[in-house]
């Protein structure tokens, strides 16, 4: 197990230097000059331009720029924003939060509908559900969240008005942040109408967010489902006499639950991507909205350490979950 | 007794609870987050709503909802015979404000007042440079040409301040209620330094404006009270709160909803639902700004202003801005600087459109094809340049003028534009700084601008000439007569065409009063007040 766990951390080093080498260059890519963003419509004259590229160091020969941010991040210097002034770790570690908060939320409403939708579909294949699920989770994962999040405002904010537009929590609601989860800080507080807000406020995006999981899930738990439901000891179980549910819920699911928390692992990308739009349109303060912001304002220190910081993250959870699925499955350990 | 304590405590409780009931809040969904509130250090819009505006106060301010000058921190002030001395008398007894993190123990005196500006260019102010902030710029002082012209501030006694200039600057008053100009606290500064807690300036900032800081959630909402000590008076509302609500559709639907009482800048195509709405009023105005195209006029055949004019008569200005603005609509430029800035002169026409007199001259001039550049931003004055670019094309096609639209991204198209050898027109405009018309036709059309902002290449002697003056004139009647003669000559020259002034709009709740649109496009709440 140990052999196992060191290949893939092994494996990592890599790809971590891929992401530091692409996050470095997309932002170069980027069209635009920094120092021209920052100087707006007056412009900037030339001896003043060249003084403030020698102050953000983007005279320097791009290898050594690039030298200097590897050094920097290795010693986790993250690098101040070129706009607020503010170290990047620290606005990262007041923001992230949010965006686990709302994530985990969206994970949740994906993983209650899904699973037991695909089950079903699984169960009555072929039937008028199968095929309408199917073609919904189809749907699902095409819609674009942007269009899809302002439909559900207008709709059920604007129009109905059961839930709020847009932010985290009532605004009359105020107090300092404890561990920067609005469900648990209102509960830690004792303030129940306070809680009632943050989720409230959770609804809407979450169900945003959670949608292209919530369609990814649902197929793959069918498919896993199916899959199952075709192997000799189900049919045995049958056999037996035992009732349906029993085979479906016991000797079935265990097994096809397998490439399904798979699935769930490695919907984490999805949802940080998906994090960006999601939190853009409903102002939710997490890392998605940050990182907008930060490519508007052309702030490229913000845009290529958030990059880093966010894919440190993805790989943490598809290692967890490489080392959870041989937790599961001792054959993965083997091979 | 017992009775007599049970009232006492149903008293205490129900006075209580109507203090709470009558704390008036307010709510602005902002646009965006401020990078700090430091007004010094930052330069967007928002960056001042949320700082100079509310925590802030200035020597002379700009009048609510207006570009003219009123006293501020200073009740008045002189201006020597050869503009190069202004003395300020600042107002008595006016006090920071008292928060959790500074207790002020002395008045505001003119020692903030020099600090305020010193620390913007004085390299040896330890406030100038990385030990307050990384990687400080001062970019509003720099760009307003401030080091040119400032010689010195000096603090003649405690309420008296002297600002000497290097040559005669008009402008400079309006500089000062600029939002770079906020004044700070020096006894402030001097704490967190001693403290070692420089940085917490910008964060937790201390002014003497009407609002006073309270707390700010990072990318979420920010929260001000009034300042009880504020020199002009207690405002109504008790709280103001930021809620930064960054999607224009999802800010439009906070007001109707109800979380919020003003919004800034709806989408164009939201405001057919704000006007139907009975809770909500859209208040709109004449931006402080300008869309135009500028022709390099040094380049032949755009160098003779025949030709300009023949360019600006074959483009349908009307269909124009009415496919380009829409809903929004805009009021077509006649003149550089908008209607509501003073000196603009009524009187000046620009071109009508006339395709078949334009189709003459462009033949007589051999110009078959021309160069239209066209950026990919959305600008307050130019919602779409591509779009504005594909329209002209096909206008200046039915008079024999073949138009090849030249893309670039945004800042690469600017230095790509700026260029005095760059070839054709090229769409730009302007968002104004300070209400003052030299930020208009100094910043943009002046000799000394060329490669810079002046992006016609366009050196007129007679022109130069008058808008010299006027900048060294602090007589306004006086400038006012020589901007309008600019303004002829801009006319008869034509070094660019003129596109409109864009309508800016705000959503504001019905029961929220004395709110003004401001045509420097801040968002003030001094003033407002809400009825429940």
């Amino acid at each position: 197990m140990l052999r196992y766990l060191l290949h893939k951390i092994a494996l990592l080093i890599p790809t971590l230097v891929g992401i530091t080498i692409c996050a470095f260059a997309f932002v170069r890519l980027l069209p635009g000059d920094p120092i021209l963003a920052m100087a707006g419509e007056h412009g900037v004259a030339p001896a003043r331009y060249e003084e403030l590229k020698q102050q953000f160091g983007y005279n320097l020969p791009i290898w050594e720029q690039y030298a200097r941010y590897v050094g920097e991040v290795a010693t986790g210097d993250f690098g101040v924003s070129i706009s607020s002034k503010r170290p990047v770790l620290e606005e990262f570690k007041t923001l992230f939060p949010a965006t686990l908060e709302l994530s985990f939320f969206a994970m949740i409403f994906a993983m209650v509908l899904g699973v037991p939708a695909g089950i079903f579909a699984a169960v009555k294949r072929g039937s008028w559900f199968d095929q309408s699920l199917m073609g919904t989770a189809l749907v699902g994962y095409s819609m674009p969240i942007f269009w899809w999040g302002l439909l559900l405002i207008i709709f059920f904010s604007g129009y109905l008005g059961w839930t709020p537009v847009s932010g985290r929590i009532g605004l009359q609601f105020f107090f300092k942040q404890i561990t920067g989860f609005m469900t648990i800080d209102s509960l830690l507080y004792g303030k129940w109408d306070a809680f009632r807000s943050a989720l409230s406020h959770l609804v809407l995006p979450a169900i945003v967010l959670g949608t292209i999981p919530l369609a990814v899930i649902a197929r793959q738990t069918r498919s896993a489902m199916l899959e199952v439901l075709g192997e000799d000891y189900v049919r045995t179980a049958r056999a037996k006499g035992l009732s349906s549910a029993r085979v479906v819920g016991v000797h079935a699911l265990r097994n096809a639950l397998i490439p399904v928390v798979t699935t769930i692992g490695l919907q984490v990308g999805t949802l940080l991507a998906g994090a960006i739009l999601t939190e853009t349109i409903f102002a939710w303060p997490g890392i998605g909205k940050w990182m907008v912001d930060s490519i508007f304002k052309r702030d490229y220190v913000v845009v290529q350490s958030g990059l880093l910081l966010i894919a440190l993250i993805v790989m943490a959870v598809n290692l967890i979950v490489d080392v959870l699925y041989a937790v599961i499955n001792p054959r993965i350990r083997a091979a | 007794m017992k009775k007599t304590m049970t009232f006492a405590a149903a008293l205490l409780a129900a006075s209580v609870l109507s203090g709470m009931a009558s704390a008036k809040t307010l709510v602005y969904c902002s646009e965006a987050s401020p990078a700090n509130f430091d007004p010094g250090t930052t330069t967007g819009g928002n960056d001042f709503d949320a700082s100079s505006r509310t925590v802030y106060s200035r020597l002379v301010e700009f009048k609510h909802g207006g570009t003219e000058i009123e006293p501020g921190l200073a009740d008045k002030w002189e201006i020597s015979d050869d503009g190069l001395v202004y003395t300020f008398h600042l107002h008595p007894g006016v006090k920071f404000q008292t928060t959790d993190y500074f207790k002020p123990t002395r008045d505001f005196n003119a020692d903030d007042v020099v600090f305020s500006f010193d620390r913007q260019f004085n390299k040896e102010n330890p406030w100038n440079g990385d030990k307050y902030l990384p990687n400080l710029t001062w970019d509003y002082y720099t760009g307003m040409d401030m080091p040119k012209y400032v010689a010195k501030w000096e603090k003649v006694d405690d309420l008296t301040v002297k600002l000497t200039l290097t040559e005669p600057n008009a402008p400079m008053l309006a500089n000062l209620g600029m939002d770079f100009a906020s004044i700070v606290s020096k006894e402030y500064a001097d704490q967190l330094q001693k403290d070692g807690k420089m940085a917490d300036f910008s964060t937790k900032p201390i002014g003497t404006g009407p609002f006073q800081f309270v707390d700010y959630q990072l990318d979420s909402v920010i929260r001000y009270a009034a300042n009880p000590d504020y020199f002009k008076g207690k405002e109504k509302i008790d709280d103001l709160v930021f809620a930064i609500t960054p999607d224009a559709t999802a800010r439009i639907q906070k007001v109707l909803a109800g979380e919020c009482d003003v919004a800034p800048y709806p989408n164009p195509a939201d405001i057919a639902t704000i006007k139907a709405n009975k809770d909500v009023t859209l208040m709109d105005q004449a931006g402080l700004n300008i869309g135009y195209m500028s022709y390099n006029t040094t380049i032949p055949p755009l160098d003779k202003p025949e030709v300009r004019h023949a360019l600006n008569q074959a483009i349908d200005r009307e269909s124009l801005i009415k496919s380009l603005f829409q809903d929004a609509g805009a009021t077509p430029a006649e003149n550089l600087i908008p209607p509501t800035m003073w000196s603009w002169d009524k009187d000046v026409k620009t071109d009508a459109y006339n395709p078949e007199a334009a189709k003459k001259v462009l033949a007589d001039a051999g110009l078959k094809e021309i160069q239209l550049w066209a950026a990919d931003r959305v600008r307050p004055y130019n919602p779409n340049f591509q779009r504005a670019a594909e329209l002209i094309q096909a206008d200046w096609a039915k008079v024999g003028v073949k138009a090849n639209i030249v893309n670039y991204e945004w800042t690469k198209y600017r230095e790509e534009g700026k260029k005095k050898d760059r070839p054709g027109a090229f769409q730009i405009g302007w968002t104004g700084d300070n209400g003052d018309p030299d930020n208009f036709f100094a910043t943009l059309f002046a000799c000394s601008a060329i490669g810079v902002s002046n992006y016609s290449s366009w050196c007129d002697k007679d022109f130069e000439d008058l808008i010299q003056k006027a900048k060294k004139t602090s007589d306004q009647a006086e400038r006012t007569k020589l901007y309008e003669q600019a303004q002829v000559i801009f006319a008869k020259e034509a070094p660019a065409f003129l596109l409109a002034h864009s309508q800016v709009y705000a959503v504001v709740r019905n029961n929220v009063s004395g709110f003004k649109m401001d045509p420097l496009g801040i968002h003030r709440f001094d003033g407002v007040d809400k009825a429940e």
